[in-house]
């Protein structure tokens, strides 16, 4: 017992845990971390969702659309005063893509660190391409955000940018003679599929989803969820272009 | 069969290291990958060169000692095989095989193939134990445990700590490494005391050693020698949550 009693005294005594204790605070451990990026993940995805719902009332024409956009404005009146929920909105979603990239980046810089000296050879990984290309994806999916805000939310870079009516906007954007904007909505909406399609499935495992059945399920989920916001988003600037929508 | 091998050939940690090609003649297709090695590094000591260093113990697939990338995947090609368990009829004549130490800030080479691996160590020194009265041995069928408990906690412990996930992984993480020291322990009862305490301080120890973290990217299950699921990695990250929101 004498020699029993000290060892487990070390480990917990103010010694040991007087070094990592300020550790802690400065650096969180990595799956603190991930955590942090699951959570601001489908809170964004939530969004992504209710988004593409909006979107997808264009199939109901003109005057459908431009009343749920300002339906919006007004959302939670009278118990908050116009344009109250937008914003209140609008800053979470900020907060939550920050996280996520602010989280992402401390992470990517941390796995750098941990392998200083590269493989001479290295096939390319088994992980599916959408796993590889989380970090570059990512970025891609951020540049698309601010062009998306200053071109629908603004109206800054859009033809029209008139506020009280977004159908004309969406409309005059995706025109034929704007074939770059429809490109780069193309590419940016599919690299958000990619990076849902793992993401969805690695935030699960973050959260804790430990079974083997339950692995197949996230990701039968997690690509089904991402094809779904896909086929969503892509619907409406193709329409415009084939004329479906004017 | 005849075979060219590019080694990684470092002389010590402060080394830069460099690939080198040697040829290697007339091999069994039976020989083992490290009997493979050993012919080579008997050519080379009777020409005067030094030997390749290399891990090595029990050579029959579990001590976890060997530790070889080949072609860029760790263990080799082989599913479920350590090195020294791969066989070289796995390969045809006239092969080209690139053979690397892990490559990990956690686990430093020390001479060519031979790398430090204290950092395991050090994880499971901050978690790998249980509590237990000394004394006499407790009866076998004092502590009743599920079978299905003791199936998945032993499937767990069959993990040698040969730091194969750690070289596959694109993070040069150790999550299914330390993954399954949590699920062995924390499936049993006698290993309930420290679950919480050991799920903090083990992630701890992993993130000072300089292991990157986790993208569920499936690299390590896939060259694991023992076949130790990823899934296990979620059971990590749960009891982690549950433990930080105790504490």
């Amino acid at each position: 017992m004498a020699v029993d009693t000290p060892i487990p005294k070390t480990k917990n005594a103010a010694g040991a845990t007087a070094t990592p204790t300020p550790r802690t605070v400065v650096r969180p451990s990595s799956v603190t971390l991930k955590i942090i990026m699951a959570v601001s993940g489908i809170l964004l995805i939530l969004f992504l969702y209710v988004h593409m719902i909006g979107n997808l009332k264009i199939f109901l024409g003109g005057t459908d659309f431009d009343h749920y956009a300002h339906w919006l404005r007004d959302l939670g009146t009278p118990l908050l005063p116009h344009m109250w929920y937008l914003w209140i909105q609008r800053g979470v979603l900020t907060l939550a893509v920050l996280a996520h990239i602010y989280t992402a980046a401390v992470l990517t810089v941390r796995a750098k660190k941990a392998r200083p000296v590269k493989y001479a050879h290295r096939p390319k990984v088994q992980g599916s391409y959408a796993a590889r290309t989380m970090r570059w994806g990512g970025v891609i999916v951020l540049l698309f955000i601010i062009f998306h805000i200053l071109d629908l939310t603004t109206g800054t870079v859009n033809p029209i940018g008139d506020h009280e009516h977004p159908y004309a906007n969406v409309v005059a954007d995706f025109a034929p003679g704007r074939w770059y904007v429809t490109l780069f909505y193309t590419l940016a909406i599919v690299a958000v599929g990619f990076h849902l399609w793992h993401g969805i499935f690695s935030a699960a495992r973050t959260l804790g989803q430990q079974t083997e059945k339950g692995q197949r399920r996230a990701k039968t989920i997690a690509a089904v969820l991402s094809a779904v916001l896909v086929v969503g988003y892509l619907s409406v600037p193709f329409s415009v272009l084939v004329g479906l929508v004017d | 069969m005849d075979i060219q091998v590019r080694v990684w050939r470092q002389s010590g940690p402060s080394d830069r290291g460099r690939m080198v090609t040697y040829d290697v003649k007339d091999i069994s297709p039976d020989a083992s990958f490290l009997e493979m090695i050993d012919v080579l590094n008997e050519k080379l000591i009777l020409d005067g060169d030094d030997p390749i260093a290399f891990d090595h113990d029990c050579r029959e697939g579990i001590c976890g000692a060997c530790s070889m990338v080949i072609n860029g995947v760790a263990h080799g090609p082989e599913k479920a095989t350590t090195t020294c368990q791969l066989h070289m009829r796995h390969f045809k004549d006239g092969d080209v095989i690139d053979v690397e130490p892990w490559r990990a800030k956690a686990f430093p080479v020390i001479k060519d193939l031979v790398v430090d691996r204290t950092a395991f160590d050090q994880i499971i020194q901050a978690g790998g134990y249980i509590s237990a009265p000394t004394g006499t041995a407790p009866d076998a069928h004092a502590t009743p445990v599920p079978k299905k408990d003791a199936d998945a906690a032993f499937e767990a412990a069959t993990c040698i700590g040969c730091g194969a996930c750690v070289a596959a992984c694109p993070n040069g993480s150790s999550m299914l490494f330390t993954a399954a020291k949590i699920t062995h322990l924390g499936l049993m009862p006698q290993g309930q005391p420290e679950r919480d305490s050991r799920v903090i301080d083990m992630l701890q120890a992993q993130d000072d050693a300089g292991f990157g973290g986790c993208t569920n990217m499936g690299e390590c299950a896939e060259v694991c020698p023992k076949g130790i699921p990823l899934s296990l990695i979620g059971r990590l990250n749960s009891d982690y949550r549950k433990a930080v929101a105790k504490s």
